[in-house]
Parts: structure tokens; sequence; C-alpha cells
């Protein structure tokens, strides 16, 4: 059967020891391996953006990344966002915003913008419009997303940074 | 899910030991960089390998570093956001950085390498499918078949010359190295990529293309337009890189034209560049440039638009790269208000 | 009328989704998500070839690869299935024949995907190729190979023709007839998530599959007599859909198949459809040729329409009936059309089967209505939004087609448009490539009739109180990402003056939940909404009467608000909300009450009147602005300004959400979303392939073609609503794709009568006009198609009982309510 490889991947600042064949590719890993089931996928080819993650602060597309090539590296899935029982500031303002209707886009729309703000807390709309292209969404028309990220960049930016907030009601 | 097929995955460490697990097996054995391209391929099974060798770890090959002056390297493993994001490059190539921008999307940039994309596999959407589509209508030439379904007649493959990069490393006379067990040698960008859409790389399978060789920008200028259906994420339908040298008097020195996504390989549209060689470059002669380049094209029914329209494009394209060069004003909207370019 | 229902605290604010937090934190399950202990992986093998006989399935090499443990054919599932009663033409796995590249003929389970894969490609299918049918021309082609052994003729799955008044003496009356061949090329949903089920056997025979699915009832119903055993043995539950938009509300081969295997291997079975597979499922958008003649009046009144359509259906009959229908039935809803004539058709192809996406049928005919009535304004030299504006169905109308308007709010929409824009003094005057383009339309808030007949409820709704002083609701509705959960939860909080967090859902189950027939048709707000107003209110009424006992207070003077109940004359005399039901559940022994919804009947008593009718219909208006490069005919949409009378924004949040994504999958339908085919040159191949089955190809707008959007929200309550709420999930996006035609003409003074409006054909009419032409890209011709002889009504104003003329003449019995079998909507 399949050739094994075992390698050891930090989601979401957990250190995980993950025995898996050696053709899969993050997604797969997280997935499957991991039951990391928050990151999706809608192509499996790098067409939709849903599978995004980051990888070393940076959004990827788990679809295509080969899972041995993110060993060692430090991944964040959606799952890593909240602290606790806290939403961080990009949750709150999805969920408030109604920058989620079928949610399926979400997570890969959250790790994108979490990139984003990163570099630009202040982004202007042509500028989160730009660095969200890659991430397909069928339900919302984007605007609202546009506005969440907007509206969190802004709280990130009062808050000096960190990833405090309301508390969750789920 | 779509998944790959099984296959060994090898990390060297050094270039050395990568150029020897290359040569052990060239035929069954692909490089990896970021996947973007290869990891799609193998996964629907048009390409094929029993092993990857990831470029990964070998940080050598990653970053911009040299004397602008001289000319810039750009290592192959440099991902096209870092290209993005460095400013020497900016300062002296906007036009590759104009380029780069128009590849794929922000979170694909951050995977794709400049190495990879110089390396893609020609398109079409006759392959670019799945296996089970691909056998629903009987493979093509460019697999196992002998009949090219775009051009029935035709003894080649017309696949498509992708990349968005090349076009605009043609024009500006970029080089790049490759290494082998065998030893290294250095080509043009120009001489890398080859019109058949089967045979498109003069890489052989186990060389790897370490640098990208910038020449020296000097009174060079240089830009790309692209045309594609979406803002984001779309390969070009048609891309045209353009540099242009013009002396003090207005007259243009040198020039060079390619064009993408009409054929197997980035053309040189010659016939335009004589028009504009030694003249002023003034509204009309880049307009008669334009219609000249034309002539270089083959667009097939193999891609997004009909092939009528992408032809009837490149006059506009052109002309729009030398408008920008010579800063002259914009003609009709291209370019403006959110239209394409 | 009816009285409108006043909101209290919860309805009309901006509330927080009450999926949301699962959402935003990946801790939502979708199907595909799911993972049940022993579960085997099931792929199915696709057709590769678009129509042929089985010959033989060999699967004895699928069979012996290790890792196998079950494999099915066609003959395991004998039973035919499909929506509709009148289309019972789909097989879990092709019996005999197969119709299309992608009908599943095998399915694998096996310990891993991989293996249930490979297993697939060892499996030996010997066809014996019939003709290929790839589009109107061949289907209509009396010679060809017939596709179903049923239909109205041929390959013509249906054909109709009905007549409502005295068409020819309205075009007499007429001062301007014009006539028009339009196209609307397919397209298809594209939901971001993949379908996927899991088939769980439970003890004693039975199964509970879990799916997305937006119509568990309807799947549930397929499954009972596919698998041949009691519907109460079948358990079906719909996650939480990653979008549907009417893609996931057909009854699936892989959920059958999942389902059977299942039974077959008790363990679970598991399939996740790849994104190719998503766009063989299909059922999208029908490509459809329509001719549509209409007779004006000089002040741009209408005297007469005549429409024909000829849809193009795939392989198999989904809610196609339904759909042909519906290229009709909503033409009168929206302006006055005193007489109507619709001939409608759908053929059989040997392509994926089209069936209802975001406006079923109706977007096609609109886009012909909306371009039409802007060529009529311009010869008659009327501005074409007053022209709309003078010739609005008003509210209480019934249309000549005997469909009862409720509300009618799209006067005000018109003018928030046309003020938003600066309609009036900017169209026409932005210069030459920028203009401006009007549309309006209406659509149903839910379906009148059930697509089976039955006199049960659409909607029902359960709820359990308790001492805790949550309340537990149960409803068969499913989220697809419109809201419905969040209306659900709102309806029930609303009245009972509690907080969202104090409901706890239990939906789409159809063992624990009560039926509410689906999320389609835009009808789960009204239908569910109002079971969810009953139910509650009965709650209401039954905590009342022991709690305004124990308080000594009169029980109609009892308030529900900020989790308590108290005396409305002295609001500190009263209990909390756990408190109160503490002292009913004392009193009565165990709470819970139950409330449901069955549409009024409408008014048609001829056979087809069942398509059409609606509690209450919404209303749009639209006008979008485009640039237009007319070198290159690159079309940029910088601002779209819409406005929708919803009846009442039950939450203005989550009604713009659906507003400015029905403006999206507008413009991607109107400027590049396509179901297009590849056909082999005939000497070559008989092959017929989707073009692009992909993502990358077949092209969904990105964050850079959408343009700034101006919703705004029109509230013009409908009697029949909860609250008054009418729908907001597919009307907005219908007038888009006329308004940009209609932008591209005030742009640059030529016609694409087709959608989606490519740059080439903006190229190609900009050159016939230069050559002195029309300066016009779209079909030439309408093809001969024999409807039949047409069923005649008179209308509601020629005093017409809602009964046919000539019912017996044209071979129908007439009456909606007596043609049980035959009856489709
Ligand atoms: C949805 C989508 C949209 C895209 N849009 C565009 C676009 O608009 N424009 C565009 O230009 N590209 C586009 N791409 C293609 C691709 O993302 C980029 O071209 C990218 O730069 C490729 O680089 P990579 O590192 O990912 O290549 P890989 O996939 O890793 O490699 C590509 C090929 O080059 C070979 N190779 C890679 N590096 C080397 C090396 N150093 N030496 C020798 N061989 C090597 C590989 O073996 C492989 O055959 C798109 C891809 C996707 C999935
Ligand atoms: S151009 Fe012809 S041979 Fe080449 S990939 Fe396309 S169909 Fe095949
Ligand atoms: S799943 Fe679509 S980009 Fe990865
Ligand atoms: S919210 Fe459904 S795809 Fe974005």
């Amino acid at each position: 059967m399949s050739r094994m490889r075992t390698d050891t991947f930090t989601v979401n600042g957990e250190r995980r020891e993950v025995a898996y064949p050696a053709h899969h590719t993050l997604l797969e890993v997280l997935r499957e391996e991991l039951a990391l089931t928050g990151t999706k996928h809608g192509c499996d080819l790098g067409e939709c953006g849903t599978c995004t993650v980051l990888v070393n602060g940076e959004p990827i597309l788990a679809c295509l990344a080969m899972a041995a090539d993110m060993a060692g590296k430090s991944i964040e899935t959606v799952e890593g966002l909240a602290t606790g029982p806290v939403l961080h500031p990009l949750q709150r303002c999805f969920a408030d915003m109604g920058a989620a209707q079928c949610g399926y886009c979400t997570p890969g729309m959250l790790m994108s913008a979490k990139a984003l703000l990163a570099e630009n807390a202040a982004p202007s709309e042509d500028e989160v419009r730009s660095a969200l292209a890659g991430n397909l969404c069928r339900c919302t028309g984007y605007q609202q997303i546009v506005e969440a990220v907007r509206a969190a960049g802004s709280e990130l930016k009062t808050q000096g940074c960190g990833a405090k907030g309301a508390a969750s009601h789920g | 899910m779509l998944r790959l097929p099984e296959l060994d995955f090898l990390s060297p460490s050094t270039i050395e030991e990568a150029l020897q697990m290359l040569a052990d097996d060239p035929s069954g054995t692909r490089v990896l960089a970021g996947g973007t391209d290869l990891v799609p391929n193998l996964k629907r099974r048009h390409q094929h390998a029993r092993r990857l060798v990831s470029l990964g770890r070998l940080a050598s090959l990653r970053g911009v570093s040299g004397d602008p002056a001289h000319g810039l390297r750009v290592g192959a493993m440099t991902t096209l956001r870092s290209i993005l994001k460095n400013e020497v490059l900016e300062q002296h190539w906007p036009g590759l950085i104009a380029a780069v921008r128009s590849i794929s999307s922000p979170v694909l940039q951050s995977m794709g390498t400049i190495g990879g994309n110089l390396c893609l596999d020609t398109r079409c959407t006759y392959y670019n499918q799945t296996e089970e589509w691909r056998s629903a209508i009987g493979y093509c030439m460019k697999e196992a078949g002998d009949t090219c379904w775009v051009a029935p007649s035709s003894s080649r493959c017309w696949a498509i010359a992708a990349s968005d990069a090349a076009p605009l490393l043609c024009a500006i006379g970029a080089r790049v190295r490759l290494a082998s067990t065998r030893g290294e040698r250095e080509l043009a960008v120009e001489a890398l990529l080859c019109d058949d859409g089967i045979a498109y790389l003069s890489k052989a399978p186990d060389e790897v293309l370490t640098d990208v060789l910038l020449p020296p920008a000097g009174t060079w200028k240089a830009t790309y337009w692209k045309l594609r259906r979406r803002g984001s994420i779309d390969f070009p339908v048609l891309g045209v890189g353009t540099a242009l040298r013009v002396g003090k008097n207005g007259v243009v020195e040198d020039v060079r034209i390619f064009l993408g996504a009409v054929a197997s390989a980035p053309v040189r549209a010659l016939a335009a560049e004589s028009i504009l060689q030694g003249h002023i470059l003034d509204e009309t002669t880049l307009v008669s440039a334009g219609k000249a380049a034309q002539e270089v094209a083959t667009a097939l029914d193999n891609t997004d638009f009909t092939m009528t329209w992408r032809r009837q494009m490149i006059p506009h394209y052109v002309a729009g790269t030398l408008r920008e060069l010579a800063d002259l004003p914009r003609v009709g909207l291209l370019g403006a208000d959110g239209l394409e370019c | 009328m009816a009285e409108v229902k006043k909101p209290g605290a919860l309805i009309g604010t901006p509330f927080r989704r009450v999926d949301a937090v699962g959402k935003v934190t990946g801790r939502t399950l979708y199907a595909d998500d799911l993972v049940f202990p022993r579960s085997v992986h099931m792929r199915l093998l696709r057709s590769n070839v678009p129509h042929a006989e089985i010959v033989s399935i060999d699967v004895s090499a699928a069979r012996a690869l290790e890792g196998v443990v079950g494999v099915l054919t066609g003959r395991d599932m004998p039973e035919p299935f499909g929506i509709l009663p009148v289309s019972q033409d789909e097989h879990a796995l092709c019996l005999d024949k197969v119709r299309f590249v992608g009908d599943p003929v095998a399915a694998v389970a096996a310990l891993s995907e991989e293996v249930a894969d490979a297993a697939c490609k060892l499996i030996k299918v010997e066809y014996r190729a019939l003709a290929t049918i790839a589009g109107y021309d061949d289907a209509i082609d009396p010679d060809k190979d017939l596709i179903h052994a049923y239909g109205d003729d041929r390959n013509f799955h249906k054909k109709l023709s009905m007549r409502f008044g005295d068409l020819d003496a309205g075009f007499a009356r007429a001062d301007l007839v014009l006539e028009d061949t339009v196209f609307f090329e397919g397209n298809t949903h594209l939901p971001m998530e993949m379908h996927a089920c899991t088939a769980v056997p439970e003890g004693d025979g039975r199964v509970a599959v879990h799916s997305s699915t937006q119509t568990p009832h309807y799947l549930h119903k397929a499954l009972t007599k596919v698998l041949g055993i009691p519907a109460s043995w079948i358990r079906v539950i719909a996650t939480t859909n990653g979008g549907g938009f009417g893609g996931k509300t057909d009854p699936f081969n892989h959920e059958i198949t999942a389902a059977k295997m299942a039974l077959a291997l008790g363990r679970p079975v598991r399939i996740a459809l790849s994104r190719e597979e998503v766009f063989m499922c299909h059922r999208g958008r029908h490509p459809t040729l329509m001719r549509i003649k209409t007779g004006f009046k000089k002040d741009g009144s209408i005297v007469a329409q005549h429409l024909k359509t000829l849809l193009d259906g795939g392989a198999y009959g989904s809610y196609g009936v339904a759909s042909t229908y519906y290229t009709g039935a909503l033409q009168c809803v929206t302006y006055k059309i005193p007489t109507y004539q619709f001939d409608g058709a759908r053929v059989w192809t040997n392509k994926p089967p089209c069936g209802p996406k975001r406006g079923h049928g109706t977007p096609q005919p609109r886009f012909a209505q909306e371009i039409h009535l802007d060529k009529a304004a311009l010869r008659l030299g009327l501005d074409p939004a007053e022209m709309r504006l003078q010739q609005l169905q008003p509210a209480g109308a019934v249309t000549a087609n005997w469909l009862k308007i409720g509300s009618m709010g799209l006067g005000p929409c018109i003018n928030a448009v046309v003020e938003g824009s600066r309609w009036k003094e900017r169209r026409g005057k932005l210069g030459f490539g920028r203009g401006l383009g009007i549309a309006c339309s209406s659509y149903l808030s839910g379906a009148g009739l059930p697509i089976y007949w039955n006199h049960m409820p659409h909607s029902g709704v359960q709820l359990k109180l308790d001492r805790s002083g949550g309340v537990a609701v149960f409803c068969g509705e499913t989220e697809c990402g419109q809201g419905s959960d969040s209306v659900l939860a709102a309806c029930v909080a609303d009245v009972l003056g509690i907080e969202l967090s104090d409901i706890r859902l239990c939906v789409a189950d159809t063992d624990l939940t009560p039926v509410d027939l689906g999320s389609y048709s835009s009808r789960v707000t009204l239908m569910m909404g109002n079971a969810a107003l009953q139910a509650a209110e009965r709650a209401k009424e039954l905590i009342s009467g022991p709690v305004a006992q124990e308080l000594g207070v009169p029980a109609g003077r009892l308030v529900f608000a900020d989790r308590r109940v108290f005396d409305s004359e002295n609001p500190a005399c009263g209990r909390s909300f756990a408190e109160a039901v503490v002292i009913a559940e004392s009193k009565l022994g165990t709470l819970g009450t139950t409330g449901s919804y069955t549409p009024p009947r409408a008014p048609g008593r001829f056979r087809g009147a069942g398509v059409g009718p609606s509690p209450a219909y919404s209303y749009s208006a639209c006008i979008v602005e485009v640039v237009v490069d007319p070198g290159t005919g690159l079309v940029h949409v910088p601002d779209v300004w819409i406005a929708h009378d919803v009846g009442r924004a039950l939450n203005p949040v989550l009604t713009r959400g659906q507003v400015e994504g029905g403006i999206y999958m507008g413009l991607g339908e109107a400027l590049m979303e396509e179901s297009a085919f590849r056909r082999l040159p005939k000497k070559l191949s008989n092959a017929l392939v989707h073009k692009f089955p992909n993502m990358l190809e077949y092209k969904s707008p990105t964050f850079l073609e959408m343009p700034r959007i101006h919703t705004t929200i029109v509230e013009d309550p409908d009697p029949n609503g909860p609250y008054g709420a009418k729908e907001v999930g597919q009307g907005p996006m219908l007038p888009v794709m006329p308004a940009v035609a209609n932008a591209i003409f005030d742009a640059v003074g030529v016609r694409v009568d087709q959608v989606p409006i490519q740059p080439w054909m903006i190229l190609k009419a900009l050159a016939e006009k230069e050559r002195g032409g029309a300066g016009r890209f779209g079909p030439a011709e309408f093809p001969a198609v024999d409807y039949g002889a047409a069923l005649h009504v008179p209308t509601p104003e020629e005093g017409g009982d809602g009964k046919a003329r000539n019912a017996d003449e044209v071979g129908i019995k007439g009456g909606t309510m007596t043609e049980t079998r035959k009856e489709i909507r």
C-alpha cells in the first residue's frame, strides 16, 4: 500500500507527530489525519481558495501543498483563530456583519484576511478586494466580507493587536 | 477528493543531492517547487511521476541578489510573493513586478515560484481536465493519442504557453542558469522555451533551473499587459511583454515585444518591432506596430474566449504597452475603470 | 385583509445569525466533515460516452481488488426515481442505458477512497453507441435516436400551450408590435461545498443518510421508493449546506446508492463528490431559446404578449416540467398584461440534467421581457423607468393567467433606484462607452402547491418547552446559507420574548422534525415562518393561562418580553420566562405545541394553473451602470442600484446579504458564467462533454469583478407573510441580466439579445452597426415547434371563472385539483 511517512507538524501552536501517506497534501493531513475539518475544500486544484491556511504567516492553499513540504513549519487553521471561547475580531465581525452565509468559504476567507491584516491593519476597500481575490464566495457578493475585514482591522488597531474580543456565544 | 497518485517524496538539503536524485531516475522524477502547476497536473494524471524532488529546503535557491548595475539574480525558488515585496526589483524592473502581480491570485503567489513559472506545462482546455474527461473524448496528441483535437489536421500540439513572467523576461533579455550532475549552463529565457506544446522546454529532465538572471536595466523600460476574464486567478489568454529603449531625441533605439498565450512559447513580434525601430513613438506608429504584431499569433480554440476575438485584442494590448512606456495617454477605456490590462 | 403581525424586540434588528459562530470557528460540520466509525468509502463509475445502451458490465476485477468491500450496479436498484411524480426517469445506477457523460453505472465501496477509485477503473463496461443528441437541432430531428421512451413527442419531454384572453383582439389594439428572438445560455449553481453524504445503517434494517441536501423530505421519498423499505425505517438528516442555490434539491444517485451500499454492508458508507461530479449532477439553469412578441399602446401600456420558449433539458426530467411552466408563469405579475399566450417546450439532450437554479425558469423570460420593454420605450420615446412605473400591477390584482398578487412594492423600488443612480440626469448622457440600464422583476415566496399532490401542510414546527426556560424548536427546514435557522429561531424567540440563546434548534431530520418541504422556491421564510409563529403563539397561550391565574390578572394583559411574562398594566407584576414555564408545566404537564402552514388556494382551475401561484410575490428594481470599451468589447460594472420589496426585513443584515448575493450571481450570469459543451467533429467522435467542469474555466466572479452595490430594502408587508415578510433569496438576481444588457445599449448603442454577454458579441454588434445594420447580436431564428393546440382560459377581466374553455377539445381535463397524477408544479 501507500508509502508512509512520519513527520511532526506544528498546527495552531500544537506539535503533532503524524504518520501519513507520502503523497498526501496538507489538506488531507489536516482533515483526515488531524481531524481538523474546519479547513474546507471546493476544488482540490487551487482554483477556489476554500482550503486557505497560513504557513509561517503566509496564506497558502492546503490542497496544493505537499504535506511533507510543510513538516516543521508553523501552520495555522481556522480552529486556531479564537482564544478559547473568545472569538478573534475577524471572526466576530464576520459573524455580526453577514460575512458568512453558507459559511463554506469562511475559513479560507478568514485566513486570507488574517494574513492581510497582519501586514496592513487599515486596508482600503480595494486593498481588501485585491488581497482576497483568490478566495471565491458564491453567497455574499463579497461586500459584507469586505466590510467585516475592515471593521476587524480597525478593532485590532484600537486593541493594539492581539486577538482579544468579546466572548463568543457559541 | 481529487488526490495525488502514490509517489515518493524526497527533500534534499543540498543542490548536489537534488541533482543526484534527478540523475538517478530522470524519467520518473520531477522537480517540485511551489507545486501550483505540478500538483494539479499530477492529480489529474496528465503529468506523471514516481518521485518528487522538493527544492523546498534549498535556501540557496531563494532570494534576490547581485548588483543592479551589473544585473540581478533571482533564485528559482523565490516565491512570487517575495518578488512582489522586493524593493530593488520594484525600482529596477517594475515591468517584472507588473507581470508577476498579474499571475494567478495572492494566495497562489505565496506558493508559486519564479522557476516554476518558467517551467509551466503548456495549457489547453482539451488537456487540463481530469482523466475521466479526457477518456470521454479520447486522449489527444499531448498524451497517448495521435490527434490534436484543437486542430485535427495538424501534426503538432498547439497547447498554450501560459506563463505571465516569460514574455516579460524574454522581452528584457533575461537568462536562466541550469544545473545537473553534468554541469551548469546558461541560456536565454527565449531559448529555454520552445514553440511546441509537447516539448516546450529545452531543459533536460534532470536539469534544475537554479537562477533567473536579469540584465541591468540601464535605459530600458519594460511593462506587461495581460488579458484574462477575471481580475484574479485566471491564466492569460493574451500577454504582452514589451521592452523599450528610447533615445534623447524620442527615437526608438531598441524594442523587444513578446506575446504570451498565443502559441506554445512566447513569440517575438518582429514585424512590429521593425516598424518601431528608429522611429518616433507616436500614436500612428504604435497603432501600426500593434496591427503588425497580430501576424505571429496562432490563437486557437483551446482557452477562454473565442480565438478570433483573442487575435483581435493583440493590437490593443501591444499598443497599450507602448503607450504606457512612452507616457502617451490611454486610448479607449482599456486599463481604466477596472477594465483588465 | 388579514392584519400583519407586529414585531417584538428581535424581528427587524440586525441580530447575529444563530449559525454564525459555528461557521466562523470551523465547528459547523458539513456532510464531508462527518466521520463515523467503521466507515468505508464509495466512488461511482460514470459513463464516458454520451448516449449508449449498456451491453455488459464486468465488475469481477474490481471486486477482486484488495480493499474493496462492495460493488453495486443498476440491477441492484431497478426502481426508478425522480423529483416529480411524472418524471420518474432516473436510476440510482443506470440499468440498460446511459444518457450523458457522467451518468453513473456502478459503485464501489472500499477501505479507502483511493482503492475505490482504482477499483472503478477496473470495471469494464461495454456500450453500444446511440446517436448523440447535442442540442435543439438534434432533439427536434425526427430521425434521431430517442433518449427516453416516454415524453410528449419523441425527444420533446414536454410541450404546452395556453392562451389567456383574446390575444388577437389584444394585438389588434396595439400601436406597436415588437418581436424578438432571445437566448439565455445554461449555467450552474457552483455551491462552494461539493455534494457529500454518509449513510449509516442502524439496527433492524434501518438506515440514516446524512447528506448535503436542500430537500431532505424529497430525498426521503426517493429513498423509500428505490430501497423498497418502509419510510419509517429511513432517516434523512440534511447537514448544513455549504451553498445550494437549487443544486441540491433533487434526490441524487450517490445518496441512494450510499444508502443501498450501507444496508448491504452493514457499515457506514461515505461518498464525497469531486468538483467535476458536481458539474455532472448539475440541475442548473436551462439553456432557453425564446420568441417574444408584445403589443404596446403609444403610452407604453401592454395589450398582448405571446411568448414561446424552448428549453434544453439535458438527459433527465428533474424539475423540468415545472421549469418549462415557470418560463411562462410569472410574466404577468409585474406589469399589466391583459392578454397573454405562453407556449413552452423542453427537449432532452445528452447532457447533465438541467433543473432549478436560483430563479427557476424565470430569469430567461424575464430577460426577454425586460430587454423588450427597453426597446419599446425607445421606439415610443418614453423613459424606460417611467414607462414601467405606469404599467405596474396593482396590489391585490389577479393576473390574466390567474395569479393572485398580495402586496406590491415595485413602485417605491423603481423610485429608489431612479433616485439613487440619478437616472433622470444621467441616463443617455454619460457619453459613448458609459451607460445605465434598468430592469424589474418579481418572484414567488414559495410555490403554492407541493411537488407531489397532497393536502398536508407545507411546513411544520414543533416546540418543546420545559422548566429550564429553554425552548427546543423542531422543524424539517434546511439551512443552506440563506439564514433559515436564524429566521426559525428568531420568530419563536420574538413571540415568546426570549433570547436567541434560549432556543435550541433541531432541524432537517426526517425522524425527529415535522416535515418542511425544503429549501427551494424561496418558500422557507414565509411558510416555516408562519408555522413557527403559530407554534409560538400557541405556546404563549398555553403558558398565559396558568400564569395569569397565578398573577391574578387577565390572560389577555400578559406581555412576553425581556425573558419575562408580566402584566402590561403593572410590569413589576410578573415572572421570569423560566418560572412561567414551571407554573404552566406544573399545571398542565409536559408542554409542547405545533404550528403548521398551508398556502391559500389559488384561483386558477386549468391544467398548468398549479405553477405560478404563491402566497406572496416579492418585487425588485435594478439599475446597472456599465463601462464598455468599444475597441475591445470589454465590460466593467462600477455600480449597481437595487431596491427589493421584501415585505418585511426580519433581519436587515441578512436581507441585504441575500440581495447582494443575488446581484453577484446575476452579474456572473450576465457576463461570464456558462455551461458550455464540447462536441468534436462528428466524423472523429460522437463525444459530447462539458467544456470546462472546473472552477478555473467556469467563471465565477471574484472580489474584483464586483461593483459597489447600493441596496434599498422596501417593506410593503404582505398579509400572507410572517410579520409581512416575503422572499429575498432569488428575486433580486432576476433583473440584473436584462439591466446589464439595457445598460450596454445605453453605453454603446448596440443590443446583445443573449447571455452571457461576451466582449466579442459587442464587437460584432458594433461592427454590424458601423456597416449600417441593426447593431444587434443574438439568435436569428426560432425553430418551428408544434406546441399543439392552446388551452383557452378567459381572463378575470373578461369575466372568466378560472377554468379553461376548451379543456375537452385539447384532450386535457380541466381543473388542477382533480388531476392528481399528471399535475405538476
Ligand atoms: C488556479 C491557478 C491559476 C494560475 N494562474 C496563473 C497565471 O495567471 N499566470 C501564470 O503564469 N501562472 C498561473 N498559475 C500557475 C502557477 O501557479 C505559477 O505559474 C507558479 O509560478 C508556478 O510555480 P510553482 O513553483 O508552483 O511550480 P511547480 O508546480 O512546482 O512546478 C511547475 C513545473 O516546473 C518544474 N519546475 C519547477 N521549478 C523548477 C526548477 N527550479 N527547476 C526545474 N524544474 C522546475 C516542475 O517540475 C513542474 O513541471 C496558476 C495556477 C493555478 C492553480
Ligand atoms: S493543442 Fe491539441 S494536442 Fe495539444 S493539448 Fe490541446 S488538443 Fe492536445
Ligand atoms: S480546494 Fe479549491 S483551492 Fe484548494
Ligand atoms: S458564504 Fe457561502 S460561499 Fe461564501
